[in-house]
């Protein structure tokens, strides 16, 4: 490296060898012969250092990431950056991004929080896919590996993009335990029935991240369209059978809306993405057969 | 609301060929189903033909079918039909809620039986077009 100081080189074999040098004076020997092991170390520090690079290069990995600030005025013309992240075993695109940040560049943003699939605030549009940053493993990949921000949403800068109507879209459901009676004590537990646990199950686990959100083309051109995260919402508490029947119709109705459980055109496209792998299709698909029994009346 | 600017193509169908197989379904789904209603007029206009007499009716027919590039489009018609009538019934299943987890199998089974059957039926449409 450019920076290291230069090593102190031992005078020792010029000593040596100006005993028997007598026609050359012994302190211009000396200084000769010091600058040839000065040159030497310095050769052996240069074929280390290539010998260090190769094997960088020969490890790294090729991202191109989305650039774009409004704030700025050069970058208000989006662009991809292109990035060469020395490649770690185990390393995700998160991983690969942080470097780039940390080493590269540090105006380059990005959100993450939990780097453990948890908080849901690293869903990019990677290699033509929404993912999990911190979920994909840069050696599934193939280079080079393009990191966008998530379609269909606004870009605030870079990789971040605007979450609101997502959030929106999450709030119209009532996204929390709301039954009709609660116990005489407040605070006593509700219990559920295993079975009951078993059914919602994989709806439980939506960390709100967006991904199937935007890989929706329906949700794309209905900007009302309720989406496959919000009615998995709806399906994880609507199937739950402590809330009681009221809020149990409420529910339906808010999914059987114009803009709802009818617009989903079963392309598949958010059970594909979703990192916690929730059965996005089946369950707006069972929500709607109940629409249709609620519905349905044989007098 | 933040800036925006328009992502062009990232945003719509630009993506194509990263389209899986649920989202070829729909497209070619959507496809064959207006191909098929723009059939039935043509169909019902040809059909018609018969109002001015059987003779009339017989000569469409037969100048029609004489034609090689009828015979093709019958061809693609019958394409379009199948993968219609095959990936109907897998969306039937798909709203039953039956075999969701192969629901690309399904499509790509759709496909390539759809396939065999246009090639199978060539030789009954192609014959005496010549
Ligand atoms: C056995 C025959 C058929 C079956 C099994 C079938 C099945 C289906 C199914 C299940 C859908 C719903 C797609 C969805 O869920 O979004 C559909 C859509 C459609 N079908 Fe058919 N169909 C058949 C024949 C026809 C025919 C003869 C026509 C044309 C006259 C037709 C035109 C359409 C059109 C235009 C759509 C798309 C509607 C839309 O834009 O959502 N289908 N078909
Ligand atoms: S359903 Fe899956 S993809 Fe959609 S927001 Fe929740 S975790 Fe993300
Ligand atoms: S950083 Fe929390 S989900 Fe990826």
């Amino acid at each position: 490296m450019s920076t290291q100081p230069p090593q102190q080189q031992s005078e020792e074999p010029a000593a040596e060898q100006s005993a028997d040098a007598e026609s050359t004076p012994a302190a211009q020997q000396r200084r000769e012969d010091k600058k040839a092991a000065d040159r030497d170390a310095r050769d052996e520090r240069q074929a280390e250092k290539d010998a260090n690079e190769a094997k960088a290069n020969e490890d790294t990995r090729e991202i191109k990431v989305f650039r774009y600030d409004p704030e700025v005025e050069e970058k208000q013309e989006p662009r991809f950056d292109t990035f060469h992240v020395p490649f770690t075993k185990g390393m995700t695109v998160l991983d690969a991004v942080i470097y780039a940040r940390d080493q590269f560049d540090p105006s380059l943003t990005f959100r993450h929080s939990c780097r453990q699939a948890v908080c849901g605030s690293d869903a990019f549009f990677i290699n033509g896919q929404q993912r999990l940053g911190c979920k994909t493993q840069i050696s599934e990949l193939e280079e080079p590996i393009r990191i966008e921000p998530l379609p269909h949403q606004d870009v605030v800068k870079d990789l971040v993009v605007d979450m609101d109507h997502f959030y929106e879209e999450m709030e119209a459901v009532d996204p929390y335990f709301d039954p009709d009676e609660t116990p005489d004590g407040e605070l006593e537990e509700q219990r559920q029935s295993r079975q009951n646990r078993e059914k919602v199950k994989m709806s439980t686990r939506c960390i709100w991240c967006g991904a199937c959100f935007s890989s929706c083309n329906i949700a794309a051109g209905d900007n009302e369209y309720l989406g496959p995260a919000a009615l998995n919402k709806a399906y994880r508490f609507a199937m739950d059978e402590r809330e009681g029947d009221q809020k149990t119709q409420d529910r339906l109705e808010t999914i059987e809306q114009e803009h709802g459980v009818w617009r989903c055109q079963t392309q598949f496209s958010c059970t594909n993405v979703c990192p916690k792998d929730i059965p996005l299709t089946e369950h707006i698909q069972e929500l709607k057969r109940e629409a249709v029994k609620k519905n349905l009346k044989f007098w | 609301m933040s800036q925006s600017y328009n992502r062009g193509t990232i945003e719509s169908f630009g993506r194509w060929r990263e389209f899986s197989a649920g989202m070829w379904a729909w497209i070619f789904h959507k496809f064959t189903g207006w191909v098929l209603v723009g059939y039935l007029f043509t169909h019902i206009a040809v059909l018609s033909t018969a109002m001015e007499g059987a003779e009339m009716y017989t000569n469409t027919i037969v100048t029609l079918e004489g034609l090689l590039l009828v015979r093709i489009l019958e061809v693609g018609l019958l394409a379009v039909a199948v993968f219609h009538i095959l990936n109907g019934l897998r969306l039937l299943l798909v709203d039953l809620g039956v075999g969701l987890e192969s629901q690309d199998k399904s499509f790509y089974a759709s496909v390539i039986l759809t396939g065999a059957i246009t090639v199978a039926s060539v030789p009954t449409f192609i014959a005496g077009a010549f």
